[in-house]
């Protein structure tokens, strides 16, 4: 260091999108600080969606310009290769979909810091207009730049940085729903608690690993390890540490505790985005990180994996049996379908082809299982009772009489994440189990028999999930309708659009899933920038 | 490239789409339309089975699309012979299910005003029984076991609401034990659809080409065990058989009709399809476990008949007999015992239909389905009694009646089987003939029961058979004696493809030279 100073290289074409969504979230903060209140959600709305779409069709020029990076980008921080910009697209699409769902009235608190119960929440209430924070679109903006950044990042401490810019708004967001306040700060609370735990496991991790390798660069610990000992107890500590906080965020067992609190406190369209994005962006890190930091580990971490695959899709799918809320049952299911993922991210190690493989049949299942979870939260925030949206399972008896179309359109989203054939769902689920067996016949890997072990599990596994989905299909087209039972919302435009799309894809992809395989093919086949 | 086989399946969900689209109060539109529709599929297919030529390739009206290119899979389909008069029994069944059930979700009233079930949706229920005839069509025609397998799984849908929102009382209790057992045995069947693709490395599911892929008898004894737990549901094989009895009880006798009557036969068929061809080897290996498994379903399935009170559950335990007597002859490796099999298939189909729809309209007069309940029905209802009476001769297998000869041709092909050597499938044969004594207590003891004996009270009020129920089961009647005078028809176009089979399982030509004299 003698005082020169390099300029840092920043691609910022490749870079677009993510500062699109950055620079539209900074925008939608200066909207809240200086216009008038009547005026914010006016110019959020447009700003949001625009600055997505914008987003979106910024990745499309990309992909569709030939113009893929095949090195990292920003100086080494960032990696947009084929998978990110596909996670990218899937994000984008599953976000704005949720923002619809956001603008629908009567989700948010018109204050939330005012007492549940107070005068000063009836007061905000009255000045509000039915609008409740507005401040919820820069947030949802600065969450999904989080979401984009995460499976982007190239190093550790870039990834850590994601993740915090990803989890603060939604931790935040969760504690917003305008009914049933108490149960969403707790869902709040909860969640950025436990959070905060797997964060600093994460930054413990990554502590470590750069203990060991000295650097924090993915590619850069990996050949760390190929040249020095695998076994060295500071890696080992490391990858565990790094592991929890990861896990934590995709909701695999023994990390599984936040997701039902959680998904059942916040509002609904936030759980929808959480259920959707999040996942997605986690599940890009996990793979990023297990297939370039810790390629050479796979003699390790794959056992690992095996044992909290098997144990969350068990963990999922059992516990979902009991539950009477459907919010809660969601975010069961959300697990077990966490688990199916991992699955196939066992499946990640090896060859290139191999990896590529893998890699295409959870992109796939991420983005159409991302399309119909938001269809099916959609459905769930017109369900209400006079105190909200009508949670209990009991309520929804015989429905099917009373609003049989969006009856009719839940059923489906249901056979979907039960993996019944003709839906997207089905093809999803057998992409990482065939992804899964076809990794276990590989010449000399010697956890063939396992592999299929775990396949038989995750079948077994889905013969439970489809029980709790079946047994909503029960309540509401078998069993008579309640005296009383719950008011259907009369959906805005937004609503509709959104359970429109998610029902098309989910039907079209089950009809004909080339449509969205081939391009995860194509983005899977270019592989994580290593 | 045939166009025959996507058209038979396009049709009757294009029809499906339109009466689901019809306008509210067009009930009885909705029916003529379904109808209307069935009645085509049934003329198309007959058609196109005039066109079929035995003692061509074995599979015929091939036609193939690629479909999903990264899976390696193909919309392919195309019928042998026994997948050819299944698709005849399937489209022959839904017209006279469609006419049998034209009431059902109408709100059925006994005479007396009593309701039995209430008015439900009639477009939701025939639009379902369309969708329903498209797989079941669909599912026999497969030629991609990618594809069969979509079927497979798919067809549990529609059959799923028919039975949970149109059923009797326990419904969803028993459309939620069928749709997992199904699903269990379909998932299994599943990892093992993805094995078949992974080991054999072909990159194709197209049957034709995966016959002889699988080497390995290890592999080939995990596979073919993925294929059978799911058939052996399907079909039902004792011990998995007990969700038919209460999904055939409770489901409107339409449905039990189909259920009984084609969608089970989906497991026997892949049994001699699939099981046998793409796994010889393990299946010799477990010849003798699965034979004992039959014979246990045929001399169970006929004794808990005997001690049933409610007429539907009754008929479904015999069916879980008549199952083991196809399975039997399926694996007992004789040309003549499968294709009395596979004769046996369609034959259980109209006769185990005919008993279901005649047993249904007896329900519909007095809303009960215990036995107790009538009697002397004969008085004042002959000819739904006749009728009665003729189904389930045709179910005991009465010689003259469709049913015997297969049954006969099983036990016969099953007695003079080589293929242990040991004798053991003679035993087999002779316990399961014990059934046949089992079955004329079962059925007589039903008929006499309701049929005969001092007239009930309630039973005074019936009328006799509308002219809808007799065209409902006039061509059933005449179909079952027919084809017991004359099953020519019949054999000729099945043998072909036994023989097909049975040269791809490498039994030694002996005994396929012992049966060609039938």
């Amino acid at each position: 260091m003698n005082g020169d100073f390099q300029a840092p290289t920043i691609e910022y074409g490749t870079l677009a999108p993510l500062l699109v969504v950055f620079g539209a979230a900074i925008i939608g903060v200066l909207v809240e600080a200086f216009a008038p209140r009547y005026l914010r959600k006016p110019i959020h709305v447009p700003l949001t969606l625009l600055s997505l779409a914008g987003a979106f069709a910024l990745v499309l020029v990309q992909v569709m310009g030939g113009q893929v990076p095949t090195t990292a980008s920003a100086m080494g921080a960032l990696a947009v290769d084929g998978p990110s910009l596909f996670i990218w697209g899937v994000i984008l699409v599953l976000s704005f979909v949720c923002v619809l769902l956001i603008n629908d009235e009567g989700h948010f608190v018109a204050s939330a810091a005012a007492v549940p119960g107070s005068a000063d929440e009836e007061e905000a209430e009255a000045h509000s207009g039915g609008v409740g924070h507005t401040e919820v679109y820069p947030l949802v903006l600065f969450a999904v730049g989080g979401m984009l950044l995460f499976p982007a990042s190239h190093d550790l401490l870039m990834m850590f940085v994601a993740l915090e810019v990803m989890s603060l708004p939604l931790y935040l967001l969760c504690g917003l729903a305008r009914r049933r306040r108490l149960l969403s700060q707790e869902a709040s609370m909860k969640y950025f608690l436990l959070g905060a735990f797997s964060s600093a496991f994460f930054l413990y991790g990554t502590a470590m690993i750069y203990g060991f390798a000295g650097t924090v660069s993915l590619p850069g610990i990996n050949r760390a390890m190929a040249a020095g000992n695998t076994l060295d107890p500071l890696l080992l500590i490391g990858f565990s540490l790094l592991g929890v906080g990861l896990l934590f965020k995709i909701g695999a067992a023994p990390f599984q505790a936040w997701k039902p609190d959680v998904y059942q406190g916040a509002p609904t369209p936030i759980t929808a985005l959480m259920a959707s994005g999040t996942l997605v962006a986690a599940f890009g890190a996990v793979l990023r990180v297990f297939w370039v930091g810790l390629g050479n580990l796979d003699w390790n971490w794959r056992p690992v994996i095996w044992v909290v695959a098997a144990l969350t899709m068990i963990v999922g799918s059992i516990l979902a049996i009991t539950q009477t809320e459907i919010k809660r049952m969601l975010a069961y299911s959300s697990i077990a379908h966490a688990g199916f993922l991992l699955v196939g991210v066992m499946a990640t190690y090896g060859s290139a082809e191999r990896n590529a493989d893998s890699l295409k049949a959870i992109l796939f299942y991420l983005a159409v299982y991302g399309v119909t979870t938001v269809g099916a939260f959609a459905v769930v925030t017109l369900i209400r009772d006079p105190g909200g949206e009508a949670g209990h399972l009991s309520r929804w008896a015989g429905l099917g009489k009373r609003a049989p179309l969006l009856a009719g359109v839940f059923a489906f989203f249901l056979l979907a994440f039960a993996g019944i054939p003709l839906t997207s769902g089905f093809f999803g689920k057998y992409a990482v189990f065939a992804a899964a067996l076809d990794s276990g016949t590989q010449p000399g890997d010697s956890m063939g028999g396992w592999m299929a072990g775990l396949v038989v599990v995750g079948v077994v596994a889905s013969a439970i999930a489809a029980f709790f989905y079946v047994r909503v299909i029960v309540l509401m087209f078998f069993s008579d309708p309640a005296a009383d039972g719950p008011a259907i919302a009369v959906p805005s435009m937004g609503t509709v659009a959104v359970i429109a799309v998610s029902l098309l894809v989910t039907v079209g992809v089950g009809l004909y899933p080339e449509s969205v395989l081939g391009i995860a093919n194509q983005a899977a086949s270019s592989l994580f920038i290593r | 490239m045939s166009p025959w086989l996507p058209i038979l399946m396009a049709v009757p969900v294009v029809g499906a789409i339109v009466v689901a689209l019809l306008p509210k109060g067009s009930d009885k539109l909705a029916k003529q339309v379904t109808l209307l529709v069935s009645l085509l599929v049934l003329v198309l297919t007959g058609v196109m089975a005039a066109g079929f030529d035995p003692s061509g390739d074995r599979f015929q009206f091939v036609a193939e699309y690629n479909w999903i290119p990264s899976f390696g899979v193909k919309f392919g389909v195309g019928v042998d012979g026994v997948a050819l008069v299944l698709i005849a029994l399937s489209v022959v069944l839904v017209p006279l299910v469609v006419l049998a059930s034209w009431h059902d979700a109408d709100g059925v009233k006994t005479a007396d005003g009593t309701l039995i079930t209430p008015k439900r949706s009639v477009k939701t229920y025939f639009a379902l029984l369309l969708v329903l005839e498209t797989m079941m069509i669909g599912v026999f025609a497969a030629t991609d076991i990618f594809l069969f397998y979509v079927f497979f799984e798919a067809m549990l849908i529609p059959m799923y609401f028919m039975i949970g929102s149109y059923g009797g009382a326990q419904r969803s209790y028993a459309a939620v034990k069928f749709l997992l057992y199904s699903l269990f045995g379909g998932l299994l069947m599943l990892v093992a659809v993805i094995g078949l693709y992974v080991v054999a490395g072909k990159q194709t599911f197209m049957f034709p080409e995966l016959v002889g892929a699988i080497q390995d008898p290890t592999m080939q004894k995990w596979l073919f065990g993925g294929f059978f737990i799911a058939f052996a549901i399907k079909a039902p094989l004792w011990p998995v058989h007990t969700w038919l009895p209460d999904a055939a009880a409770q489901a409107p006798a339409g449905a039990a009709v189909l259920l009984v009557g084609v969608l089970d036969k989906v497991g026997t068929f892949g049994m001699l399809r699939f099981c046998l061809e793409l796994f010889p080897d393990a299946a010799k290996a477990f010849t003798m476990p699965i034979v004992v498994l039959a014979v246990i379903s045929i001399v169970y399935g006929a004794i808990v008949a005997i001690g049933q009170t409610d007429m539907k559950r009754l008929i479904a335990y015999t069916s879980i007999s008549h199952f083991g007597f196809i399975v039997l002859g399926v694996f007992a490796m004789s040309s003549v015992a499968q294709s009395g099999a596979a004769l046996y298939m369609v034959n259980h189909g109209f006769a185990t239909g005919a008993l279901f729809l005649a047993a249904g309209f007896l329900i519909a007069r007095r809303g009960s389905p215990y036995i107790g309940d009538y009697g002397g029905v004969q008085k004042v209802a002959p000819v739904l009694a006749g009728f009665f009476l003729i189904a389930g001769l045709a179910g005991l297998s009465l010689p003259g009646l469709s049913s015997f000869v297969s049954e006969f041709m099983v036990m016969i092909g099953t007695y003079s089987s080589q293929a242990h050597g040991s004798g053991a499938l003679t035993v087999a044969a002779i316990i399961s003939a014990v059934a046949v004594i089992l079955a004329a207590v079962y059925i007589l003891w039903m008929v006499q029961r309701t049929m005969n004996g001092p007239t009930a009270e309630p039973v005074k009020a019936f009328k006799d058979l509308s002219a809808r129920e007799v065209w409902v089961l006039a061509p059933l009647v005449a179909l079952i004696i027919g084809f017991g005078f004359f099953p020519k028809p019949l054999l000729d176009v099945i043998n072909p493809s036994v023989q097909q089979t049975l040269t791809n399982v490498q039994v030694p030509t002996s005994t396929i030279a012992e049966g060609t004299g039938q």
